[in-house]
């Protein structure tokens, strides 16, 4: 999915996964700063993003 | 080729009159050129509408979905790799089946034909290689090589991969052909060409949904994008809706596909969205070393697990 995602011109950042059992707490915390990080430096996400129907 | 009609009647005849099939499912001549449309024979004296030619490109293993009858099926060799999924897939039973197999080489682009002759086509005929195409101006010849529906022309599975009668000898399938060669160019492109790419590409689609009613792969009762409760995805031509339609289109056939070309050439505006499934064709190549349909003995790629799966992709 990720692969597919990419191909069609999302970010390859932009979507992580992860498998943190509920006993890792640690690696969750590690985790979710790391893909933070990464998702910040790439700003707000404008693909895949329904803008609302503009009315006149 | 008149042969193949020959042999296909010929076997259709005597499926029926011994009753080992109670109908034959291949094609008809279309009321327009290059337009051959599937048929039902369900009586000997019937077989005489079928026809073979290299305009039979439409998947017949999508009218074999839930099917109770015994059924011969004419069957090129991505149809019959599709009739492998739906046997893997509870769609049908091989039982039930008698599988005609038509040794395949390629079907002709409509597209390109029409785009290559001025006015309207009032007869395509073919001989030895050559496609000749008469438009009340006069009449011009195509290689048939050149005129072939893409994926035809990067096909490496001609034959059927099952079947109980073969209308002819098997041909030789292409080698030393890349069939990934238009995916390995976009994968190429960096983020902002290919989202652009990708917005040029299904712009004109009017979402009508021939792409997935032509598909053999795409039988559930009520398709996501049918669905209202929940809505899955917006119904409108919202470009992002579009995106998103053609893009869980094709993951739903991730593993599944055998790039028939039945999506694209049923699309009345000419979309590519074979890219999409190419994709993935090329990942569960690549990944899982999985080809749909070629083993009526082996489960698909997503549906197993095996240690050895790459997981690079989980942090």
């Amino acid at each position: 999915m990720k692969n597919l995602l990419e191909l069609m011109g999302v970010e390859p950042d932009r979507i992580h996964f992860s498998w943190i059992s509920s006993a890792e707490s640690t690696k969750f915390v590690k985790v979710v700063k790391e893909i933070t990080a990464k998702v910040k430096a790439l700003g707000p996400n404008q693909r895949f993003v329904k803008q609302a129907a503009k009315v006149a | 080729m008149s042969t193949y009609t020959e042999n296909i009647r010929a076997i259709a005849q005597r499926l029926l009159k011994e009753c080992r099939v109670d109908m034959v499912i291949g094609f008809r001549q279309g009321t327009m050129p290059m337009m051959n449309e599937p048929c039902i024979v369900r009586k000997p004296e019937e077989v005489d509408r079928l026809v073979w030619d290299s305009n039979c490109g439409i998947n017949l293993a999508n009218y074999l979905t839930n099917r109770k009858e015994k059924i011969g099926v004419v069957a090129k060799g991505c149809d019959s790799r599709n009739i492998v999924t739906h046997i893997l897939e509870n769609k049908i039973k091989r039982e039930q089946l008698v599988v005609i197999g038509v040794p395949c080489q390629g079907m002709i682009d409509k597209r390109k034909i029409n785009a290559a002759v001025q006015g309207e086509i009032l007869e395509v005929a073919e001989a030895d290689g050559q496609v000749t195409v008469k438009t009340a101006g006069g009449s011009q010849t195509f290689k048939k090589a050149e005129v072939l529906q893409q994926n035809c022309s990067v096909c490496t599975h001609r034959n059927p991969v099952i079947h109980d009668e073969m209308v002819a000898e098997p041909v030789a399938e292409q080698t030393g052909i890349d069939p990934y060669a238009d995916v390995a160019a976009i994968e190429a492109m960096s983020t902002e060409e290919r989202w652009k790419f990708f917005d040029e590409l299904l712009a004109p689609c009017i979402r009508c949904y021939a792409c997935r009613n032509a598909c053999p792969l795409c039988y559930c009762p009520t398709c996501f994008v049918d669905e209202s409760k929940p809505q899955w995805v917006g119904k409108g031509q919202d470009p992002i809706d579009v995106r998103t339609f053609h893009f869980l289109r094709a993951y739903h056939c991730a593993g599944r596909c055998t790039d028939c070309g039945a999506c694209e050439r049923a699309c009345p505006v000419g979309i590519n969205m074979r890219l999409l499934t190419k994709k993935l064709n090329k990942d569960c190549l690549e990944l899982y070393a999985w080809e749909a349909g070629l083993a009526i003995d082996k489960r698909p790629a997503l549906d197993t697990y095996k240690a050895n799966d790459p997981e690079n992709f989980i942090h």
